[in-house]
């Protein structure tokens, strides 16, 4: 008989074992191997044809090297997998293993089996297996572990029709039994009154519930309370944990010792070399830096001419609808707001791209680890953990997916402080600020002869994002009060060589991710911002008729006057008005209304300053040609002083305030949803402001 | 007594069956388990983290952890 609906099926392994690989043969679809920042933390599904009449649905869920889960990503698994009711709870489960490292692979699949879900095990890199020297006892294996095994090969495309026709049978024949009876080796007498508790789920189900206190919706309020009262001996719970544990690699030992061997002698020899290279005490770090000098220079050198040719091309594009579209509120929300909006988002992808292609390729050979295994015991000094290098090098492209790559972080308090931190490192929007005001303020000289000046203040405020990051840390470290249990265990991973696919498709994910994510929320306030600058009360709506009217402008050319009504306009917009009203605060540190509506567009993104302040500046919005924002911007005079406004005393303050200020609304956000609380994000926004501000104003003094 | 820090690079030992308590669960899923021998394969520039392999699974864990789970030195 025909079965219209499609068999959902889950597919579960450790990290790095090739699950994703297996995912995109299966469904065509195009994911990532890897287990680093981030990666398959959203249910990832796609569907499978595997015959004439039968689909599968297919999930691909986080590695994990168990079913407890110690982090975000993996406690996915785990309420997937208990979630009987939920409609994409899986009909197959298929676990994917890698035949190198086995033991520790069938570990989760013991857990897996338990919870009685009918079960395909598909042992990946089978191709490895002579260069291994491991000989492999399938038939045994398979009886042994009561379930169907498929060797197979997934970066070669080797296998993959027979787990299809293994979930097709195991769709119709579905027998299921534990493969581990955990109640007659700890304590019978427990667990037969555990399993009394509910007779809609298995005794490993109610044993999940207890341990990882995760109650789904099919266990009534009834069964909640009685589950409950099994969790209040705590080191009993911790202890039959911890026996189960040893029970089930007892019973792997068993059953592999008769089916799996290892010649040991074979194929050791080059993970230890490139060890030896890699965590070397002096090459170890000369490696290392050298990547990061590496990274940055391309980031900057690669970036430039595709970040043009964006900036052009939306320039152009909003022209073009200027020109073509009859004049109005729709056209000006067009142009000037919804387009830029996108342009401001769309100009930082080279730069992330070209970070998220070597933070990729650096995972998928299995570097990263080593950094992390090189940087803990310096990052631990100041409350952080060696996979915190990772979230503070992406922050120099952006913080947001630093942000998210902090995930991998188990210790609960070493986490909360990265997040904290990572907006400290100079990302890419705070580039365009810094360039026009180093070029305003700062001399074109030369630093004994070679150095340039403004690159030398470029980089100087590098150093400063990252120094500030870490002495905030520290400081973070020594009086943040946080109930954390700081747990550290790491992978060190085989070294391979990264696969082109792979690495692609991370990138294309990790980008589409920023833009998707932060993109909507910078848009949404470019949206917010246009609005408020070309609306306001009634003396907004009166400059035209004024300006025109008046005398004194009767001499001047029809484009100077429109200069002059868009910066009246503006100055009569409310967001104009938010700007005045925030002069007196702003003052002390050499700042007029003017930049006060800057800094508040800023929240948006903090490029947005350049643009706002071509505005108010009456550039027309259509030539954003720098040199003439920066003639204009030099051209202004500070009506109390009657000198220059951008002299070196306001650009070192303005160029302070963007290096410590919380302006950035996308890793609020971001933050509050890693965080689960307004808490931090508040904390962010007022002690970094806070910061900014006092030490402009120092600076403000100290240049004066 | 020994521990996992104490060991010198590249030698091995036999975790024991008193650690059992100390081992964190993670740990202990991993592989880590009392009775399994463990091999200390490099000590990180600043003398912690160690890299060590054990059970099949090469893991980088920190001394201070390292320091409580005994072993029988082989």
């Amino acid at each position: 008989m025909e079965n219209p609906k499609p068999v959902k099926v889950a597919l579960i392994g450790n990290p790095n074992t090739g699950k994703t690989s297996l995912f995109n043969q299966l469904t065509g679809l195009t994911q990532k191997v890897g287990n680093y920042p981030g990666v398959t933390v959203d249910k990832k599904q796609g569907s499978c044809k595997l015959s004439a009449t039968k689909t599968a649905i297919i999930t691909d869920l986080p590695g994990t090297y168990s079913i407890n889960p110690t982090s975000v990503d993996e406690s996915i698994v785990l309420k997937s997998l208990l979630n009987t009711g939920d409609k994409d709870f899986p009909d197959i489960i298929v676990v994917v293993a890698d035949v190198e490292n086995l033991k520790r692979n069938l570990f989760l699949f013991s857990q897996v089996k338990d919870l009685e879900i009918p079960i395909i095990l598909a042992i990946n890199m089978a191709d490895q297996i002579d260069r291994k020297g491991i000989s492999l006892d399938v038939e045994t294996l398979q009886k042994e572990l009561q379930t169907d095994i498929v060797l197979i090969s997934a970066r070669k495309n080797i296998g993959i029709d027979a787990v299809k026709k293994a979930i097709e049978n195991c769709a119709e024949a579905s027998i299921t039994q534990p493969l581990c009876s955990i109640n007659h080796k700890i304590d019978e007498d427990y667990f037969e009154k555990l399993k009394e508790v509910s007779s809609n789920h298995t005794l490993y189900e109610l044993w999940l519930m207890i341990t990882q206190n995760n109650f789904p919706a099919t266990i009534s309020e009834e069964e909640k309370k009685r589950l409950l009262e099994f969790t209040q001996d705590v080191s009993k719970v911790k202890r039959y944990q911890h026996k189960e544990t040893i029970h089930r690699y007892k019973q792997i030992n068993d059953i592999l010792k008769r089916t799996y061997i290892v010649d040991h002698s074979k194929a050791k020899d080059l993970r230890s070399k490139l060890d030896r290279v890699f965590t070397h005490k002096i090459f170890g770090y000369v490696i290392f830096f050298g990547i990061l000098l590496l990274i940055f220079q391309s980031i900057f050198d690669w970036s430039t001419a595709p970040m043009d040719f964006i900036d052009a091309t939306f320039a152009n594009f909003s022209e073009f609808i200027k020109i073509n579209m009859a004049p109005g509120v729709l056209t000006d929300l067009i142009t000037d707001g919804i387009i830029p909006g996108i342009g401001g988002v769309v100009i930082f992808i080279p730069q992330i791209a070209i970070l998220f292609l070597f933070v990729s390729i650096l995972e998928e050979t299995g570097y990263m680890s080593r950094v992390v295994f090189l940087m803990d015991k310096i990052m631990r000094r100041y409350g952080m953990s060696g996979k915190s290098v990772i979230p503070l090098i992406s922050g120099t492209a952006c913080a947001i997916p630093a942000v998210m790559a902090t995930r991998t972080i188990s210790g609960w308090k070493e986490r909360l402080i990265t997040i904290l931190v990572t907006p400290f490192t100079t990302c890419s929007a705070r580039l365009p600020v810094y360039a026009i005001l180093i070029s305003l303020v700062i001399p074109e000289k030369k630093l004994l002869g070679i150095f340039s000046l403004q690159g030398f203040t470029l980089l100087s405020l590098y150093a400063l994002g990252f120094a500030t990051a870490m002495i905030s840390a520290f400081l973070l470290h020594k009086t943040l009060k946080v109930k954390s249990t700081s747990f550290f265990v790491a992978e060190m991973p085989n070294y391979k060589l990264p696969s082109l696919k792979n690495v692609v498709f991370d990138v294309l994910e990790k980008t589409k991710a920023f833009v998707l994510g932060a993109g909507k929320i910078i848009l949404a306030i470019s949206v917010v911002l246009w609005f408020l600058a070309s609306n306001g009360p009634q003396s907004y709506k009166d400059v035209e008729q004024n300006i025109t009217e008046n005398v004194a402008y009767k001499n001047l050319s029809s484009g100077e006057v429109q200069q002059k009504i868009a910066a009246a306009k503006l100055e009569n917009s409310y967001i104009g008005i938010m700007g005045k009203s925030i002069e007196p605060a702003i003052k002390p540190l050499g700042y007029d209304w003017k930049i006060g509506i800057a800094l508040i567009s800023s929240f948006a993104a903090r490029e947005v300053f350049v643009g706002t302040l071509a505005t108010i500046y009456s550039v027309e919005s259509d030539d954003e040609n720098t040199s003439t924002i920066k003639e204009r911007m030099r051209a202004e005079i500070n009506p109390d002083t009657g000198e220059k406004m951008f002299n070196l005393p306001v650009g070192m303050s303005l160029l302070i305030f963007y290096a410590f200020a919380m302006q950035c609304m996308g890793t609020l956000a971001i933050v509050k949803r890693e965080t689960k609380s307004w808490k931090w994000p508040m904390i962010q926004l007022f002690g970094m402001g806070a910061l900014a501000y006092l030490a402009s104003f120092i600076t403000f003094i100290i240049f004066s | 007594m020994n521990t996992i820090a104490t060991l010198l690079k590249g030698e091995t030992g036999i975790i024991s069956e008193e650690s059992l308590d100390v081992i964190p669960l993670k740990l202990l899923e991993m592989g880590c388990l009392p009775g399994v021998e463990v091999e200390l394969l490099q000590v990180a520039p600043l003398k912690d983290p160690l890299y060590i392999c054990v059970n099949g699974s090469h893991l980088a864990i920190r001394k201070e952890m390292a320091a409580q789970i005994k072993i029988i030195k082989s």
